[in-house]
């Protein structure tokens, strides 16, 4: 049997001074997409933290081995240089830093890491525009500084679109669903379609189910209260629309008892 | 503080016992000049940081005793610090002194550049408005020690609707000697009705040796004409420079000014513009890149004396280690200065927790029909954005340095000359990049 890719055990973790993730295991295949669903405040986003080593979220216990390594001990830059990639919920504007220039200086730093020669200009070039039809990326967003002044569903497609140019193992896409309107959703959703890969994986960490129709995962977990309650096939992910997150309070017990919140508004 | 006065009164001193040898002595209005700086500069003496302009700048490390003149040089030592070949005419001052091997002067139909010396020789009649009159003495003592010594600089005069097609560099390099010696360098730009002209000044010099340089520029801008002024100050890091200039800019007349500071232990530089005719117009802007203790102080000045005057001025400040910078922006808008139109924007990176700035606008507007505006900001490299590409795989350092990058690039991207450009950019990526932990203690 082929060792898993992300092997995540009893994770702890706080962000600032608050414990967040409370004893999470998750085991991630090659090939596998992964949905984690979860309410606000359930942890979703400190795990992405964590997995892509943010400061301000600190390990209290457990492991997280990517490759059979110890993925915690990385930093930052040396986990994407050996394939892990995080879609940013949030991502970040930077003003005199041209969308294409910063691409070619990331991939470059993978491609350095991995003993690859240098791209230049001219073949970037060729490389990034076949990518970012992808997403429907245009020629003056890529020359545009990074983010900046970009439409909340321009910068989503701007993180499919260094995903597709980055060539990542793993892939962790925090929330990348929201804000999107449905057409920016699809066209998202094609992305992440067009790189599913065998030896590719993917983790998906959304409050809604609606990417879910058209990103179809393999395995759909419920974050609850930091831990993982809950685990299925596609088929929860549709439950949890039909019957909001509130039927799994009680620690994985799955039954509805009285009392519990009823189903997220979604807004 | 016994040493300043010391130190004046020998200066005063080499004055008396110099003057009759002076370039120009021979001129009444050129000898009254030098006589009121000189006694300006006795009575007054070198600033103290008691004083307003100077409270964060303590120049005593440069007044607390007095620079010699430069020491005889052989020509051998020379050539090493030209740096690269430009198009265009060059001329070039080792030590304050003409270097004809480094410099090229190509004919140029309608314009001029030659050494202050020979101009005050051959044909000084145009100088007489200008030298010594846009720059004050009495507000300025290293400016008064400038016009009361000054031994050479340059001349570039561009005559009537001519225009310069490749930029005239004049370098000042100062080269190392075993003794700290001084250079005053002073400069004339004359461009007349509808001329335009691109003009680089250089200071610049190896590491070693604590030199003074006091340089004074002096630009008269006739009606319509066009300056753009590149000034590059890359003098050793233990040196000091004082660099006092000033440009008169008569009706729809455009000066612009790039000033980019990444030498010196200590260096002042004072820019006053006057836009003196209707519709004139300035743009300033500055970059300054400072590391290790050293301390930069850049005041400015812009008079709307008339009508419909623009002015933007941008000035941006790198800053690692224990640096310290000042900006000092004042506009001053006078009563008929009507449809003045004045921006002004000082904005700071601080690599460490120990560099220091110190920014300050200063508006005084007596005209009732103007929109001025001014804004500052002093910041630090963003984590969240540090975060996003070092977790796109670029490592911290490179991160760094991309960022510090795209903070300069407004003002880096600005510079008219291509060659000043890239090496202001090269500048940038060989001082704070190479630096793993930027020079933090």
């Amino acid at each position: 049997m082929v060792a898993p890719l992300l092997e995540i055990r009893d994770l702890q973790a706080s962000a600032g001074e608050r414990p967040v993730l409370r004893g999470l295991t998750l085991s991630v295949r090659a090939g596998e997409v992964h949905a984690i669903m979860g309410p606000n405040g359930s942890g979703k986003s400190t795990l992405a933290h964590v997995l892509a080593g943010r400061e301000g979220t600190k390990v209290t216990g457990g492991t997280a081995l990517y490759q059979g390594r110890d993925l915690l001990a990385l930093a930052p830059e040396d986990r994407a240089r050996e394939g892990v990639f995080l879609a940013f919920q949030y991502p970040v504007e930077i003003p005199g830093v041209s969308n294409v220039y910063f691409l070619k200086a990331a991939l470059n730093a993978i491609r350095r890491h991995r003993g690859e020669p240098e791209m230049d200009a001219a073949d970037f070039l060729v490389h990034v525009r076949e990518r970012a039809r992808l997403v429907q990326m245009s020629e003056a967003l890529l020359q545009r500084p990074v983010n900046e002044g970009f439409s909340g569903g321009e910068k989503k497609r701007n993180e499919i679109l260094q995903m597709a140019v980055l060539d990542p193992r793993l892939s962790i896409l925090d929330e990348t669903d929201s804000g999107l309107d449905i057409d920016a959703l699809k066209v998202v959703a094609d992305g992440i379609n067009a790189l599913r890969r065998p030896d590719r994986a993917m983790v998906l960490i959304t409050h809604y189910q609606r990417l879910l129709s058209y990103v179809v995962p393999d395995r759909v977990h419920v974050l609850a209260d930091g831990q993982l309650v809950r685990s299925g096939g596609k088929e929860l992910a549709l439950e949890l629309e039909e019957r909001g997150y509130g039927f799994l309070a009680g620690n994985g017990s799955g039954g509805a008892g009285p009392g519990v919140t009823g189903p997220e508004v979604t807004g | 503080m016994a040493a300043p006065v010391e130190t004046r009164d020998l200066y005063l001193e080499e004055y008396r016992r110099r003057a009759p040898d002076l370039p120009g002595a021979g001129l009444p209005w050129l000898r009254r000049t030098r006589e009121d700086a000189i006694e300006r500069l006795a009575s007054r003496g070198f600033p103290t940081t008691r004083e307003e302009a100077w409270r964060f700048t303590d120049s005593g490390p440069a007044s607390r005793a007095p620079f010699a003149p430069p020491p005889p040089r052989s020509g051998a030592a020379s050539a090493a610090g030209a740096g690269p070949a430009h198009p265009g005419a060059h001329l070039t001052f080792l030590d304050g002194r003409p270097a004809p091997d480094l410099s090229a002067l190509p004919a140029a139909p309608g314009a001029s550049v030659a050494t202050l010396r020979e101009a005050l020789d051959r044909s000084p009649a145009p100088l007489e408005p200008v030298l010594g009159r846009l720059v004050p003495a009495a507000e300025h003592p290293f400016a008064a020690l400038n016009t009361s010594l000054f031994e050479d600089g340059a001349l570039v005069h561009v005559q009537k609707g001519v225009v310069l097609a490749d930029p005239v560099h004049l370098v000042f390099l100062s080269w190392r000697a075993a003794e700290p010696f001084r250079t005053l360098p002073r400069i004339v730009l004359l461009l007349e009705e509808g001329a335009a002209a691109t003009v680089v000044v250089s200071y610049t010099g190896p590491a070693g040796g604590a030199m003074l340089t006091s340089a004074v520029t002096e630009v008269a801008l006739g009606e319509g004409a066009s300056l753009r002024l590149v000034k590059v100050q890359r003098e050793s890091v233990e040196g000091f420079h004082l660099d006092a200039t000033a440009a008169r800019v008569a009706r729809g007349a455009a000066f612009s000014s790039h000033v980019v500071t990444l030498g010196a232990a200590l260096s002042r530089t004072d820019l006053t513009v006057a836009l003196a005719g209707a519709g004139a117009e300035c743009g300033l802007s500055g970059l300054y890149e400072l590391r290790g203790r050293q301390h930069a102080d850049h005041h400015t000045t812009i008079v709307h004396e008339a009508p419909q005057g623009t002015s933007r001025e941008l000035y941006k400040g790198v800053l690692d280690g224990r640096s310290r910078a000042v900006f000092d922006g004042r506009i001053l808008v006078r009563p008929e200065a009507q449809k003045t139109n004045a921006l002004q924007t000082n904005k700071n990176l601080l690599l460490s927790p120990e560099a220091l700035v110190n920014t300050k606008p200063e508006l005084q507007i007596f005209a009732n029909d103007v929109k001025v505006k001014h804004g500052a900001t002093i910041g630090q490299l963003d984590r969240d954005v540090l975060f996003y590409l070092r977790s796109r795989g670029i490592p911290e350092e490179e991160a760094r340095r991309l960022l510090i990058h795209a903070f300069a690039s407004e003002v880096v991207d600005a510079i008219p000359v291509p060659w000043v450009r890239e090496t202001t950019a090269a500048a940038l990526f060989t001082t704070i990049g190479e630096r793993p932990d930027g020079g933090r203690p």
